[in-house]
């Protein structure tokens, strides 16, 4: 089903979506998106959503299944507390990406702003996923508590850093892919830099895929730069410092 | 203009435009893209400031008043009269619309500075020093009398209101400017009244402004001591004081401005070159107080400048853009692209690192 959505309410446009989705439409395409908030938040199940132009903050949020793809730049605050499903941005994305997000996967194209990963979780299957193809700002996986965050610096500038200050700062769980080195000195302190191990690379893989599909870029090209993890060295940092 | 509007706690939107060669546009676009943000505001306040509106008082100060009474007038304009040379007053022209209830008196002047006043005990005296004075008196003295703007061939238009109805209420697309700024906002934590709406401005200096300073105490008692009065009820305020200390009496490049205002971590200092290393240790020896702590995403204009900075860890949103000689910054980029939709270029923008866009010469 094809909506143009051009100057559309966007609380209108999420009942419309919703209205849709209970009748038993599975598949939208989205025209003439423009700071539309909140599109897709909360729906469940097999939708695909595809969506041009730009749209609004909390893309995705509490999302539960469906498929949002979106072909244009992305603002703040996309798969916020997401729970299952996929987004994937054919441009660059802002801050707070993924926050609190406990399943499902994002794939952003170009670069994220800062706060991406804050407090992700996962429990047992749910594993949240987001993979930026370009650099990332400052406090990437704050709090991380559990996912999977990659960033690959594809197209990245000579001199310029894979991510910003305060990486993985108050990261107790989950684990960070980094394409490339990053200077020592913007390590968060809860968090150490580790080699891959083959295990490490059976989850990898099938991320750098997709990414090498969802955006036409060679696989090859991807993996010819080397990989470095970083993993909290404390599970509970905090432990103390609450309870005394 | 009432002065007990109910705090409502609960974000803000901005926006900026600027074509680098002097080339003006109507208001109808600044308010096209402040009113794509709506959401972020709560009707508690809107307001848009614009320059190279006035071409035909180029060389005057225009004055834009808010009087909550006609006494408020009469007094001002005697004090007006006393120290300026009137060339015009008049009421600023408005349109009814519904959402806007309550508005004060609104009134325009356009002034000039009588030479032989520009002496303080027997001291020639700059010019915008006395203007700056005299703006501060008002503020400070005349009852019911708010100067909301001050500066020559621009204006700031704001009132209660979501910015999109303030911007009709003004009659905004009748003006021409080649900068405009705007705001919608949330206020969090001091009340929605008039003169608290932003842009806060001082001379030809706006500020708009998504955030909170948490430093205001600091900074309004620094302030303080080189002239300047608080007296909106809004952290805004010491910004637009700040770049006019820092920048037009201290003689600070507007780059080095943003880094006294987003001043760099002594972490980050420490591992400077020894050149940098000392001049980022002596901005924030000198010029501690006037640093602004909080989240704040700011748009600081002036009629050959527009600059966008974030607080230094970027607690609030941010995006400029560009196309041909136009330049954008907004809370969101679908801001931008609601009244341009092709952009050349366009960044997200980094915490502590200023934007500064600037006026071609000779344009």
């Amino acid at each position: 089903m094809e909506i143009n959505a051009k100057g559309m309410y966007y609380r209108d446009l999420n009942n419309l979506l919703r209205e849709k989705v209970a009748e038993g439409v599975t598949e939208f395409t989205l025209q003439g998106i423009n700071g539309q908030r909140y599109l897709g938040t909360g729906l469940k199940g097999k939708v695909k959503i595809e969506v041009y132009g730009t749209p609004g903050n909390d893309l995705g949020a509490f999302m539960d299944g469906p498929e949002i793809i979106v072909y244009g730049n992305g603002q703040d605050g996309i798969a916020n507390t997401m729970n299952d499903g996929r987004v994937v941005v054919h441009g660059h994305a802002g801050d707070v990406l993924g926050y609190g997000m406990r399943g499902g996967e994002l794939y952003i194209r170009d670069s994220v702003g800062y706060r991406v990963g804050i407090h992700m979780k996962e429990y047992k299957k749910q594993v949240p996923v987001i993979v930026v193809g370009g650099t990332a700002g400052a406090f990437f996986g704050e709090y991380m508590a559990g996912g999977i965050l990659v960033v690959l610096g594809l197209n990245k500038k000579e001199g310029e850093p894979l991510t910003g200050d305060y990486l993985g700062t108050g990261m107790h769980g989950g684990v960070i892919y980094l394409r490339g080195e990053v200077e020592k000195d913007i390590l968060g302190k809860e968090v150490a830099e580790f080699e891959l191990t083959e295990e490490d690379y059976k989850r990898l893989n099938p991320l750098l895929e997709n990414y090498a599909n969802f955006f036409n870029v060679p696989l090859d090209e991807i993996k010819k730069v080397p990989f470095k993890k970083l993993v909290p060295v404390s599970h509970r940092p905090y432990g103390k410092l609450y309870t005394y | 203009m009432d002065r007990t509007f109910e705090r409502i706690p609960s974000g803000c939107a901005i926006s900026g435009i600027m074509s680098v060669t002097g080339k003006r546009i109507s208001g109808e676009k600044i308010i096209a893209s402040i009113s794509l943000m709506h959401d972020r505001s709560n009707g508690l306040g809107g307001g848009f400031a614009a320059y190279g509106i006035y071409p035909e008082f180029a060389d005057h100060y225009a004055f834009h008043l808010m009087y909550q009474s006609e006494r408020g007038r009469t007094l001002t304009e005697e004090f007006l009269n006393k120290h300026f040379i009137i060339e015009r007053g008049e009421p600023i022209p408005t349109r009814p619309v519904a959402t806007i209830t309550d508005p004060p008196l609104l009134w325009r002047y356009f002034l000039k500075v009588p030479e032989e006043r520009l002496y303080k005990n027997h001291e020639p005296m700059d010019e915008r020093d006395y203007v700056v004075e005299k703006v501060m008196y008002i503020n400070d003295n005349i009852p019911d009398s708010y100067v909301a703007s001050s500066g020559k061939n621009m204006g700031a238009f704001k009132g209660v209101g979501y910015p999109e109805d303030i911007g009709r209420f003004f009659r905004l697309e009748e003006y021409e400017g080649y900068l405009w700024t705007a705001h919608g906002r949330f206020p969090t934590n001091t009340p929605g009244w008039w003169g608290g709406a932003h842009p806060f401005t001082l001379l030809d200096w706006s500020v708009v402004h998504n955030g909170e300073i948490s430093s205001y105490g600091i900074n309004k008692r620094y302030l303080e001591m080189f002239g300047y009065k608080c007296t909106l009820m809004t952290d805004t305020e010491v910004v637009a004081y700040a770049v006019d200390l820092l920048h037009r009496r201290h003689d600070l490049p507007l780059e080095i401005v943003a880094k006294v205002l987003a001043a760099p971590f002594w972490k980050d200092i420490e591992k400077m070159e020894e050149e940098d290393r000392k001049l980022y240790t002596a901005l924030r020896q000198v010029y501690g107080s006037a640093l602004l702590n909080g989240p704040f995403s700011i748009i600081v204009a002036n009629s050959k400048v527009m600059m966008g900075l974030n607080d230094r860890i970027k607690l609030r949103p941010m995006v400029w853009g560009r196309r041909g000689d136009f330049y954008y910054m907004a809370s969101e980029e679908s801001a931008i692209y609601e009244i341009e939709p092709a952009l050349d270029e366009v960044h997200v923008s980094k915490g502590g690192e200023p934007v500064i866009v600037r006026l071609k010469e000779g344009e």
